[in-house]
């Protein structure tokens, strides 16, 4: 414990940190893989889709000793040669799905299956789908998703900055494309359930990608008047200093969610808790990934090509090369320096990070830095 | 320099007990109310509690403007729906209109789903009919009625009409005129009509059919009119179930018998020739005050060639005997009225009498109603069984409480001191779900189904996500060097900030589900609103006040497990040193 506290301080302190931002590249490329395999494993491999999709109805049994394929043969027979997928349930039923049968049919089938497997056909619970259900899901979600984009871009863009909000967007693109693409290659069923798990990452995934931009803003303020480090530097100190935060999220949040899928899902088979909570864990864990590696260093690309960020990252380069110069001479001196013009700026940029970089002094700056912080509420 | 530290800290900081105070009287009221409503579980959805689950989808007909699928046509649907489904004797079946086409019936358990799914699925069909034969509605009357038949001459044209209009019936078209119909006919309407000599809409047999009167006597023969006739004899309107059985599988362009009930309240029968204009031919209805009389009416407008029909069938009409210069309309096979037709009507009717307003919206509802085919399609029938339902309620609860119990050792190892805290405030924010949602049951008919409860689990993980917010900065703050009074003060407003713009992220979410999409997500999206409002409220009023506390008192203040102990939080030594000294300067003015 007093190591991993130990690690969140020397994170937040930026002793120790990941270059984020540097070696995003790497990053970028990674996500552009993972999208490509989403996107082939999409066209090539489609998605599985459920019946609620498809049509069709679903007979759930309790508990019975008749084995799944015995009870497929009954049920393709007397479904009278439409396909039958027969699931056996962790409580000993049996899901059968039987796609594009309608509702007398469903119930002369349920009749014949209560016959054949030898059930009072009461017990037999009939789920009859057309699928025009599963599209009026399907197609709300997507004007759902659709609606709560461009809500919550122009959200971020005020709370924000439209950097941040195109970054934020991008990062919950990208979390969908991953979440659909695993769906695809693994073969995962898309059922109604999928989609409201699906949906519930939109707001989720926002959540850790909001708090690292809620501590860039912050730790941003005033970055203009410093020369100390780039937005670069100090994205990739927000990253590592709200990374203990992000991680403990990240992780209280999946508990439950693996809680439903491991241990719900595993006693008692498919059914709409392990939907949902399987698309909630895989886009828990995307967008986990994707507030880390793709939206702050997004934001930090973005910035930089503002003219005034590219100005500072000038002006930082120089007084950087002029302090290795001097430092050569007198270390100490060149730090005591930007101590100076620090008190104008915010405490945070200036004096809470060294991102690994440069040389530091604390004692020094803590001095300095008490009263002028003073300032701000 | 103190005090402006305690005042700054945040409005419930300087004040904790009052927000602690407020948070346990608005827990006891709660559970108050549930003393007082009596309700102490939630109201189960129709997955938990078993039941039969219909969704029906309104679909436009050929050529019909989306738009006729709009609130109003909607609501008006699920309130016939709804008289229907628990006019046949169930009690709590639920209605409800959800998204901009669907209307979801919930019938719950112990009740007969054949007969549920018959009577709801069937579509609300409104033709204009012309009258043939009417009589008192009860078989005794009968035989004084028959003699009417026959003296209208009616019956056999009907047949007539009915086969050959047969193929073409559906382009027939209906008039109205308020006639002094001597009769027992309408309603309401039909008083309006005949109180009123002003014209009003009405139906007639389509072209054939009403010119076939004439020729009928010879039709009586047929044996399909003499089953009619004698169904028409043996009809007993005062029994509904004679009443629903009489037009079993009637088409439009089949001739009928029907019941409906006339302004004073009594049956009456009537034979009715084929549909000439259909509720499609009305483009829409309403309830008006006349402006010469003061009175309510009924206006109906029809299409363009539903007008052409309307005008073609008065005309036809007008010139009938009574009661065959009759048009009735029909609402799913009962009679709603019988004006009687004294002249040529195209686009425009009205229908006057004795209307109050309801009475008036009642008929325009209908009208409309009818008019704008909402056709409805089944598109889903869900029969679930308690049992089914109950386990997997069973096995989301166990798994909850797993989640649950993750997530309290995960904090515990990592917050130790701290994560009581957080229990406390997911205790708090759990008796505040449990009982909003057991309130909100009564009140607004919430019903806790299987993906609420699922949203219920995953927000244990969002209010869970507050407090480490809070708590990781708490000890950003402590890293800094503060002692732990300052620094709880000064992590506030920041985690406020953070926690308050990424609640409002998920609220977005799930407001804009909650309003976009239908059935189970929405249950889902409503719940996981609910409780991210609920964690703002954990947090502001609970967690805040109740760390301002605790950070008064010694064991937080540097226990070693207090979770906030400096040292274990990699404060380094010397850095602390020189921050004791800043420290005290520091808090007061961040």
């Amino acid at each position: 414990m007093s190591k991993l506290g130990n690690l969140g301080a020397k994170l937040y302190r930026g002793e120790v940190g990941y270059d984020f931002i540097g070696k995003r590249k790497i990053w970028y490329g990674v996500s552009i893989l993972i999208t490509i395999t989403a996107i082939l494993g999409l066209t090539v491999r489609g998605l599985n889709m459920g019946i609620e999709f498809e049509g069709g109805a679903v007979f759930t049994t309790p508990k019975t000793s008749v084995s799944a394929a015995q009870a497929e043969k009954d049920a393709e027979a007397a479904a009278g040669g439409h396909d039958a997928v027969v699931q056996k349930l962790g409580t000993g039923g049996l899901r059968i799905q039987i796609a594009g049968i309608d509702t007398g049919k469903s119930d002369q089938i349920k009749e014949d299956l209560s016959k054949d497997l030898g059930i009072p056909s009461d017990k037999i619970n009939a789920d009859l789908v057309g699928p025009s259900w599963g599209e009026t899901i399907a197609n709300k979600a997507w004007q759902g998703l659709a609606i709560f984009m461009v809500l919550v871009v122009i959200y971020l863009a005020i709370a924000f900055e439209w950097r941040m909000a195109i970054a934020a967007l991008v990062a919950l693109i990208h979390d969908i494309t991953i979440t659909v693409g695993i769906y695809a290659l693994v073969g995962f069923e898309v059922t109604p359930g999928t989609v409201i798990g699906l949906l519930t990452i939109l707001g989720y995934s926002l959540y850790d990608t909001v708090v690292v931009f809620d501590s860039l803003k912050e730790q941003t303020k005033g970055i203009e008047k410093q020369t100390r480090w780039t937005y670069s530097d100090i994205a990739n100190r927000s990253i590592n200093s709200t990374l203990v935060r992000s991680i403990n999220t990240t992780v209280v949040a999946l508990l439950p969610v693996a809680g439903l899928l491991f241990i719900g899902g595993g006693f008692l088979g498919a059914g709409m808790l392990n939907d949902i909570s399987l698309s909630l864990f895989v886009g828990l864990a995307a967008g986990a990934y994707s507030s880390i590696f793709i939206a702050t260093p997004l934001v930090a690309d973005l910035k930089e090509r503002d003219p005034k960020m590219k100005a500072l990252k000038k002006r930082v380069l120089a007084k950087r090369a002029a302090a290795a110069a001097k430092a050569e001479a007198e270390p100490a001196g060149s730090v005591l320096g930007h101590q100076a013009d620090g008190p104008q700026a915010q405490d945070e940029p200036e004096d809470a990070a060294p991102a690994g970089a440069g040389p530091r002094n604390q004692p020094a700056r803590n001095r300095g830095r008490g009263r002028p912080s003073g300032k701000r509420r | 320099m103190a005090t402006p530290k305690k005042s700054r800290g945040a409005g419930t900081g300087s004040k904790p007990g009052r927000a602690l105070s407020l948070i346990v009287i608005v827990m006891v009221a709660l559970v108050g109310g549930m003393f007082i409503s009596g309700t102490f579980t939630p109201r189960l959805g129709i997955d938990l509690a078993g039941g039969t689950s219909i969704t029906l989808q309104a679909k436009t007909e050929p050529g019909q403007s989306k738009s006729a699928i709009n609130k109003t046509n909607m609501d008006t649907a699920a309130d016939i729906i709804n008289r229907r489904v628990n006019g046949m004797g169930v009690s709590e079946a639920e209605v409800q209109t959800q998204g901009a086409d669907n209307i979801i019936v919930n019938i719950p358990r112990g009740t007969n789903e054949k007969q549920a799914r018959e009577q709801v699925g069937t579509t609300a069909q409104l033709y204009f009919r012309p009258v043939l034969t009417m009589a008192a509605g009860s078989p005794t009357a009968d035989s004084s009625a028959s003699p009417s038949p026959s003296a209208s001459s009616s019956g056999k044209p009907t047949d007539k009409a009915t086969s050959g209009s047969g193929e073409k019936a559906t382009g027939s078209s209906a008039s109205a005129t308020p006639s002094s119909s001597a009769t027992s006919q309408g309603r309401a309407v039909t008083d309006a009509l005949k109180a009123d000599a002003t014209p009003s809409s009405s139906a007639s047999g389509d072209a054939k059919a009403s010119a076939s009167p004439s020729a009928s006597a010879s039709a009586s023969a047929d044996p399909a009119t003499a089953a009619l006739q004698k169904k028409f004899t043996e009809l007993d309107c005062t029994d509904s179930a004679a009443r629903t059985k009489v037009n079993e599988g009637a088409k439009p362009t089949d001739t009928i018998a029907a019941c409906g009930k006339d302004s004073s309240g009594q049956w009456a029968k009537y034979i009715l020739g084929p549909s000439e204009v259909n509720g499609k031919d009305v483009k829409k209805s309403q309830a008006a005050i006349n402006q010469q009389s003061g009175q309510w009416v009924v206006n109906m407008e029809f299409t363009g060639s539903g007008s052409k029909k309307f005008a073609a069938t008065t005309a036809k009409l007008k010139d009938q005997q009574q009661p065959m210069n009759q048009f009735a309309i029909v609402l799913d096979g009962d009679v709603v009225s019988a004006p009687s037709v004294s002249s040529v009507l195209s686009s425009n009717a009205e229908i006057s009498g004795s209307f109050n307003q309801q009475s008036a919206q009642d008929l325009a509802n209908v009208l409309s109603y009818g008019a704008l085919p909402l056709t409805f399609h089944e598109q889903s029938v869900t029969s679930v069984t308690a049992a089914l339902g109950g386990e997997q309620l069973h096995a989301g609860l166990i798994a909850g409480a797993i989640g649950l119990l993750l997530v309290v050792i995960y904090l515990v190892v990592y917050y130790r001191g701290l994560s009581m805290v957080a229990l406390a405030s997911l205790l708090v924010s759990g008796i505040l779900t449990y009982t909003l949602m057991t309130l909100l049951g009564p009140a607004i008919g919430f019903a806790l189904n299987l993906p609420a409860v699922c949203g219920a689990i995953v927000a244990i993980g969002i209010t869970a996500d507050s407090f480490i917010v809070f708590f990781e900065r708490i000890r950003d703050e402590i890293r800094e060097g503060r002692s732990v009074r300052p620094a709880v003060e000064r992590a506030w407003p920041r985690a406020r900030r953070t926690i308050l713009v990424s609640d409002f992220v998920s609220f977005l979410a799930a407001a804009v589900l909650y309003i976009v999409t239908v059935g189970k997500v929405q249950g889902f999206a409503f719940t996981l609103g609910l409780t991210t409002l609920l964690d703002v409220v954990v947090v502001f009023l609970f967690t805040k006040p109740l760390m301002t506390i605790l950070a008064r008192g010694k064991f937080f203040t540097g226990h070693k497990w207090s979770g906030l102990d400096p040292k274990r939080l990699g404060v380094q030594p010397p850095l602390r040193r020189t921050r004791r000294t800043a420290g005290p300067v520091d808090p007061k003015e961040a």
